[in-house]
């Protein structure tokens, strides 16, 4: 029976879509978090009769019998729109207002790219994320500095004491994709590059239209939790009536093999 | 054995054609820009010996209900919905051009306008193509202009137009990939009149009350169809018992 494998396929695609939500729900306070969009798609059509098909020599069929096979989830999404801004005060806490992505090496030498500003550092004086990752490029902090400055285009300096000039220990450049969207989500707040994604493209914020960086904020996450709730609202009712869809079905046919 | 058999179970089997079709609605209430199927049926005589009383019945074809779905805001950019009854010309597999109303769009990899199903975009010089930006509108009438990375907003350029067209609905016919075309193959030329709202999306207008009271009421249809049937099994039972007696 057809209708009860179509209503399956409603079934798994807003489960993955109430996965979706869930995931945007839990991450409401994670930093420089982005939310996910479940993007659905209808199934291939079976073209039963051809529409236009020739009835007889001077008639066609107006319309063709065509019947859908479901609905499925194509892809989750992520939404790359800025996050609200939350001031902490904290030196080593860096927002990027705009376009861009941090660039951290993982521990096997690959590169992943994240919006989550709130860095440490670590017994080496290395500039580390909240994971213990080092970003890049690598930022050393000398153990005797009194404060550190990170300008809004990246420039990371220090005051020593004794010196009344500041020292200049390096540049915090940051990375754009043509297609962010296309970025691969590594769980960490870290995104991978993919071919969707583009080849990173690094510069100096605030140059090119790489965003700025804002010492003392970090960026929260982008989830609009009313609308997730309404999201909830509107999948649990899609899920409830999709199941009901099955009951239906399965109705039917326990009703042949009652009655025959 | 009698035929009422056979007409119920031409009856049953339409039934479940059209629970079929009612599950695909159901399954697809999710599914951005979705347009809902509906179906006919045709009652087909049986020619023979007796009296012409026998119909069966047959789902004839399924055609689609083109009207709008709600308009759901997004505050994304590249989402679209497209006002009144234009259609967006899209590339499908086969790089022909094919019709949707399915706004969520994307720039890829290679700076070209899809949209969420991955269809190239069509523009009035081909595929859009869109270079680093800052800033990207999406126009009323679909004109596409971007503020180009590292410049400011007096560097504003316009790149292209989102081909917008609006057929005659009659002409319009689903393909199996869910996209539409025109039967024929001739699309109309662009029409100014169709209108886009960026920020928005439009929903499936897949109606949910009415879909749940039709998948119950053919429910009921089904049951009665197969209960016509046991009874022509009874009736048949019922003169084999006559024969006996006699």
């Amino acid at each position: 029976m057809r209708a009860l494998w179509i209503a399956k396929t409603g079934l798994d695609a807003q489960q993955t879509r109430m996965a979706t939500v869930s995931n945007n729900l839990a991450n409401v306070n994670t930093t420089g978090f982005k939310r996910g969009r479940a993007v659905f798609e209808d199934l291939v059509y079976q073209n039963v009769r051809q529409a236009g098909g020739q009835q007889s020599q001077n008639t066609e069929m107006p319309s063709g019998l065509y019947l859908g096979t479901g609905a499925r989830v194509v892809a989750t999404e992520k939404m790359f729109t800025q996050g609200s801004l939350v001031h902490t005060e904290n030196a080593f806490d860096v927002a990027i207002q705009g376009r861009g992505f941090f660039q951290v090496l993982m521990p096997d030498g690959s590169q992943t790219y994240t919006r989550d500003g709130s860095f440490q550092i670590d017994s080496n004086g290395q500039l580390v994320t909240a994971s213990g990752y080092q970003v890049q490029p690598a930022i050393n902090v000398p153990n005797n500095a009194r404060s550190v400055t990170i300008g809004v285009d990246g420039t990371v300096s220090v005051q020593l004491p004794g010196q009344a000039a500041p020292v200049q220990i390096g540049i915090l450049q940051t990375a754009d994709f043509v297609n962010p969207g296309g970025l691969e989500p590594r769980g960490e707040n870290l995104f991978l590059e993919t071919g969707a994604s583009g080849p990173a493209l690094t510069g100096t914020p605030g140059v090119n239209g790489l965003g700025t960086l804002i010492q003392g904020m970090v960026e929260g996450s982008n989830v609009n939790t009313v609308e997730e709730l309404v999201n909830m609202i509107e999948t649990q009712r899609a899920f409830e009536l999709n199941s009901r869809s099955i009951r239906t079905s399965d109705e039917m046919l326990q009703y042949v093999t009652n009655n025959l | 054995m009698d035929r009422l058999l056979y007409v119920s179970m031409t009856g049953a089997n339409r039934v479940m054609e059209a629970q079929a079709r009612n599950a695909q609605n159901l399954a697809n209430v999710g599914t951005t820009a979705f347009k809902a199927t509906m179906d006919s049926a045709v009652s087909r005589k049986i020619d023979g010996p007796g009296l012409p009383s026998r119909f069966n019945v047959q789902t004839r074809d399924t055609t689609t209900d083109l009207s709008s779905g709600a308009l759901v805001a997004t505050g994304r950019s590249l989402d679209v919905a497209l006002q009144g009854d234009g259609w967006m010309v899209v590339q499908d597999a086969e790089g022909a051009q094919a019709l949707t109303r399915r706004g969520d769009l994307q720039v890829d990899a290679n700076g070209l306008l899809r949209t969420g199903a991955g269809n190239l975009v069509q523009g009035e010089g081909g595929p859009i193509a869109i270079p680093p930006y800052a800033q990207l509108t999406l126009g009323g009438d679909g004109t596409v202009s971007i503020v180009p990375l590292g410049q400011g907003p007096e560097a504003q350029a316009v790149l292209d137009r989102v081909l917008l067209v609006r057929p005659d609905a009659e002409t319009l016919e689903r393909g199996s990939d869910g996209l539409f075309r025109v039967r024929g193959g001739e699309l109309p030329p662009a029409d100014a009149e169709v209108r886009m709202l960026s920020g928005h999306l439009e929903a499936s207008n897949v109606n949910m009350a009415q879909a749940m009271v039709e998948m119950i009421e053919l429910a009921r249809q089904f049951e009665l169809q197969v209960r016509m049937m046991r009874m022509a099994g009874d009736n048949a039972d019922t003169a084999a018992q006559l024969m006996r007696m006699g």
